[in-house]
This record gives structure tokens, sequence and C-alpha cells, in this order.
């Protein structure tokens, strides 16, 4: 019958998420008391603030898969995005503030693999948010200590004779990486090929999508 | 101290309190610079809002084999991470 609950699972099958009637944290009085004394001394705007959140949800992985898409065509941007990562993402239109980006390239022999052992460092100004998995503690620590365990169960088995390179975004860098241009792409152009290249082979977890 | 890229640099195994940029793993550790990256605030004094002074930031490079020994999966792949002048000393 509707809205009985006790078997805790909904008619499509899936359990019913709890709903969130906890105390709030610490950290989430913080940041409403913060904001709302802001708004209050008109510092900023409840308006100004969502704009924000929408401008960061408004993010995603596609314009990652731009920019790989656009090295893999013109070799002179490829040189310039190897060079100026930063520089790079703002020729080619994205609003990535004053985020340092370094871009760092998949070839036949090496493989780049990024994480961030201190916290959840991601280049979010071009990507939107990270996936849960990259900001939890067993992927922060396994991917410096035992990479290529961790590539495996991603389902990527890198040969013994690939270098793997970890780049751990201790600081002010954000990292992503530009995997190899997959091969019989010869004739695709840059929507085509950009339709190739997921977020996990950006974050180097994956591979771009052989073309069908 | 302006170091180039192949410089032979140790990482100092200090253990002060506060926000560290610099992860416990590798102190101690020697590697190489990779790129110079340029200065930036020093975020030991930038994350409770004291005056920062600017610190050049380096890349460092090390072998799986320097920072895990007989444990590491692959000797010869190596880490990369971003650290402040002041945490390298030449080795």
């Amino acid at each position: 019958m509707p809205h009985d609950h006790h078997d805790h699972l909904s008619p499509s099958g899936h359990p019913y998420r709890q709903d969130n009637d906890g105390p709030l944290s610490y950290w989430q009085t913080m940041e409403i008391a913060v904001r709302e004394l802001m708004i209050e001394k008109g510092e900023v705007s409840a308006a100004e603030v969502s704009a924000q959140i929408d401008a960061m949800d408004a993010r995603t992985p596609a314009n990652g898969a731009r920019v790989v898409a656009r090295a893999w065509s013109d070799p002179e941007f490829k040189a310039r995005l190897l060079a100026n990562g930063s520089d790079a993402a703002r020729e080619m239109g994205f609003d990535i503030g004053p985020m340092h980006l370094v871009a760092v390239e998949n070839t036949e022999d090496t493989h780049n693999l990024i994480v961030c052992t201190l916290c959840s460092c991601y280049p979010r100004n071009l990507l939107g948010l990270p996936p849960d998995w990259y900001k939890t503690r067993e992927y922060r620590s396994r991917a410096v200590k035992e990479p290529r365990k961790v590539l495996s169960e991603f389902g990527l088995d890198l040969p013994e004779n690939t270098t793997l390179r970890v780049h751990d975004s201790t600081a002010d860098m954000r990292y992503i990486v530009l995997p190899a241009r997959p091969k019989g792409t010869d004739s695709m152009d840059s929507d085509a090929l950009a339709a190739l290249v997921t977020r996990d082979s950006m974050i180097g977890v994956g591979l771009p999508k052989s073309p069908a | 101290m302006n170091l180039t890229p192949g410089t032979r640099v140790r990482i100092r195994a200090w253990s002060p309190p506060g926000h560290i940029r610099t992860p416990n793993y590798l102190r101690g550790r020697t590697g190489i610079i990779e790129r110079a990256l340029g200065p930036f605030e020093n975020p030991e004094q930038r994350a409770y809002a004291l005056p920062a002074p600017k610190r050049e930031l380096y890349r460092v490079r090390f072998s799986m084999a320097e920072i895990w020994g007989s444990d590491a999966e692959r000797p010869e792949d190596t880490l990369d991470a971003e650290v402040y002048a002041h945490w390298l000393e030449e080795a």
C-alpha cells in the first residue's frame, strides 16, 4: 500500500533514503551563520550565492573532454596545454577562475594518475565536482601505495613495461590527464573525439572509449 | 633558493603541528626537481588568515622504490608532489 515504509523498499525495489532529521553539524551551523550574516550586512545576496552554486554545477567533465579533443587534433594547442594548462583552458573560453592547471600526457609508454592524498583537490573549475570515490580515504591512500592494483580494480591493467606516474595534488596546482588518442579515430571531428573522453580518463583511472 | 629541474633534493623530516601541505609519507625522502612552479603564499600561515610570505613551489619527482622500498609495486614508477622550498634541502 502507498506510504507503507515498513519494509524500507520503494516500489522500484530500492531502499528509502533516511530523512535528514538529525541535528546540524558544527560546520553546517557555521556555514549558515556566516552566510546569513554576510547577506544581512549586504556583502553578498542570496541570489549571488545561488548563482555561484549554479555556475559550479554547470561545470562538467564535458569541458575537459573538449580541451582533450582539441589537443588531439591541434598539435600547437597541445604544446600550449602542456606548457600552461590554465592559459590553454581559458583560450577555449572556459571560466576557470584563478585555478592553476597542469596537464600531464599519456604516451605509448607512460600512464598518469591523479590523486590528492591530503584532501580532495581536483580541477573543479574545469571538470566540476569530483566523484565521491576520489575523496575517500581508500582511494587517497591506495593510489600512492598500490596504484597498479587500484587501476586494475577500475578495469585498467597496465602493462609491466608502461611507466606509471602518480601525481599527488599537494598544494596549488590542479591536474588533468591528457589521455592518448585512441586508434581508429583519424577521420573524427572534435565533437566526435570529445565524446570518447571520459571523466575517469582525465583522472587516469580509465582510458578514453574506443570508436564504435 | 632557486632549484633547476634535475636537482636532487631531500624533503625535510620535520613534524610541525598545523596545516602542512607536505605529506608525511614523503618526509626524509630524496627526489629530483621536476619543474619550478613559481612563488605562492605559504599555506602554513594562509590557512589561519595570518600574513603569508610567498615561497617558491616545486614539483618533486620520487621513485616508488625511494618511497616504499621493497614494498613498491614497480620500483621505477614515480610519484610527483608539490613541495615548498622551505621543506627542501639539496641532497
